[in-house]
């Protein structure tokens, strides 16, 4: 079985074509794009709106309670509704795409809106002390620090819309789940499990390429990394090597779950970071 | 209400089955977790190598996993238990972490003057860590069971019956109230959850309300 299952991935007839693999992967991740692009647009400025001003905060827990609704549920009856309004080709799509925007808006939302919430007021107030407008603390401020909690939701918001985009094959959607749905109607247990492997690597290579973005845009200064490396050099030159303490950093192995609770960063780096920055 | 009424039989035999495909994972995953995130917590070297494995195996989408069980596990393709394996590494993976991190909530203090009464080894585990720990834990395990609630429903998907089917059903159908049922029984069946890990909380942690009524 596994040995026919590896023929079928590697055969060149499997990759070639218009449903070939290269195709469907193409898919897949544009429909993910495209879902979370529009739902970042929709999540991003509300989170940074509630967590700036802290109004609406009733907005985040509606967003998380939605998550209780089963995925296949709002998929099926968006698809029933929606589907016969539209003509054509667009009417397997648009039902699809607009279920994966709703569903990915709460994962966004609430993690921009930690994000923000979890910035050091402190930080705040300096920044307004020095005379920054309430645009510039949100660009400035409040957005770089919120990045890394932001980026987590953005990542666990591309997991769940792959996994989602595969379940809308069955609805009609494109994408990798074509193999999963149609392998499983016709028995051909060979291009399920295929597709299936497909979609897996596809999910653990996109959450690590955002998580090398995660760690390549977010500020030094929050990641401990540079506090790490000053205050070991602070500490030789004090008493000594060896005194090192020792940072236990959760953000440098973000898993990608939805976890923000737990994920804020811990204030005296953060204070210490910004107060060493200046000398 | 027509096909609702007509229906009711089928409804909870379904809700009876989701009830196990949901509830035993959890149960076993929460069992799993436990010793997992007390070694992650014991050897700090494990706790990212666990963290970054639960991570990983958290990213496969659940209708491949379900897919790729009986490879894995030599069972057949319709088997309840493909479900029941994949939703119980789903909620380790959930939960590893938030059991590390539970038992990293119980302040040094504590643990110390724990010791200085005496407790060792597994009476101190289970006598003073885990207690202190259950508010974090249950939260995680709230969160568990709500995402299995959802996502055992993709599983009629191949085949394993459960409310599932009443959404795979009523869109074949073409039965918009079926499908309304089934939404509404999922949710009042992760709140049922919800509320059963909520009680257990509360009852396993007296101190929190006595706690709150002081202050």
């Amino acid at each position: 079985m596994i040995a026919s299952i590896i023929d079928w991935l590697t055969s060149s007839a499997t990759w070639s074509g218009e449903g070939g693999l290269g195709a469907r992967i193409v898919e897949h991740l544009w429909y993910s794009v495209l879902a979370v692009a529009v739902a970042a647009m929709i999540a991003v400025p509300l989170g940074l709106w509630v967590g700036h001003t802290g109004r609406a905060k009733w907005l985040v827990s509606v967003a998380n309670s939605l998550r209780a609704v089963p995925t296949l549920g709002l998929l099926f009856a968006v698809a029933l509704w929606l589907g016969p309004k539209i003509q054509g080709d667009l009417a397997f799509l648009i039902p699809s795409i607009v279920v994966l925007v709703i569903l990915v808006i709460p994962p966004i939302l609430s993690g921009v809106y930690a994000g923000v919430e979890a910035v050091d007021p402190a930080a705040r107030d300096a920044a307004r002390g020095m005379g920054m407008t309430g645009g510039e603390v949100v660009r400035q401020v409040e957005i770089p620090n919120a990045l890394p909690l932001m980026l987590s939701g953005l990542r666990s918001a591309f997991l769940q819309v792959i996994a989602t985009a595969t379940v809308a094959a069955y609805v009609g959607l494109g994408g990798l789940g074509r193999y999963l749905i149609d392998g499983i109607k016709t028995g051909d247990y060979v291009s399920t499990a295929g597709g299936a492997i497909v979609v897996s690597v596809l999910a653990l290579v996109v959450d690590g390429v955002l998580a090398l973005v995660q760690r390549a845009v977010v500020s030094p200064g929050l990641t401990g990394r540079a506090t790490r490396r000053r205050r070991a050099e602070g500490d030789r030159a004090v008493d000594g090597p060896g005194t090192n303490s020792r940072n236990p950093d959760a953000r440098s192995v973000a898993t990608g779950m939805s976890a923000p609770a737990d994920e804020v960063a811990p204030s005296a780096d953060q204070t210490r970071s910004s107060t060493s920055t200046r000398q | 209400m027509t096909w609702v009424n007509d229906h009711w039989g089928d409804i909870f035999t379904l809700a009876r089955s989701h009830v196990w495909l949901a509830g035993l994972p959890l149960v076993l995953g929460l069992l799993i977790a436990l010793p997992l995130g007390w070694l992650a917590r014991r050897w700090s070297r494990l706790y990212p190598v666990l963290i970054s494995a639960s991570g990983l195996l958290y990213t496969i989408p659940s209708l491949a996993m379900f897919v790729l069980m009986p490879l894995v596990l030599g069972t057949k393709v319709l088997s309840p238990w493909n479900v029941v394996v994949a939703m119980t590494i789903y909620t380790i993976a959930l939960l590893v972490r938030t059991v590390a991190d539970g038992l990293g909530s119980v302040p040094e203090a504590t643990l110390q003057a724990a010791r200085a009464m005496g407790y060792k080894g597994f009476r101190r585990f289970f006598g003073v860590e885990l207690p202190l720990a259950v508010p974090v834990i249950a939260a995680g395990l709230r969160v568990a069971a709500v995402s299995n609630v959802s996502i055992v429903s993709v599983a009629s998907l191949i085949g394993v019956a459960q409310l599932g089917n009443l959404l795979t059903d009523g869109y074949d159908r073409y039965i918009p109230e079926e499908i309304v049922a089934g939404i509404i029984a999922c949710v009042v069946l992760a709140l049922v959850f919800d509320g059963i890990i909520l009680g257990v909380q509360r009852l396993l942690t007296p101190w929190v309300r006595a706690q709150g009524a002081r202050s």
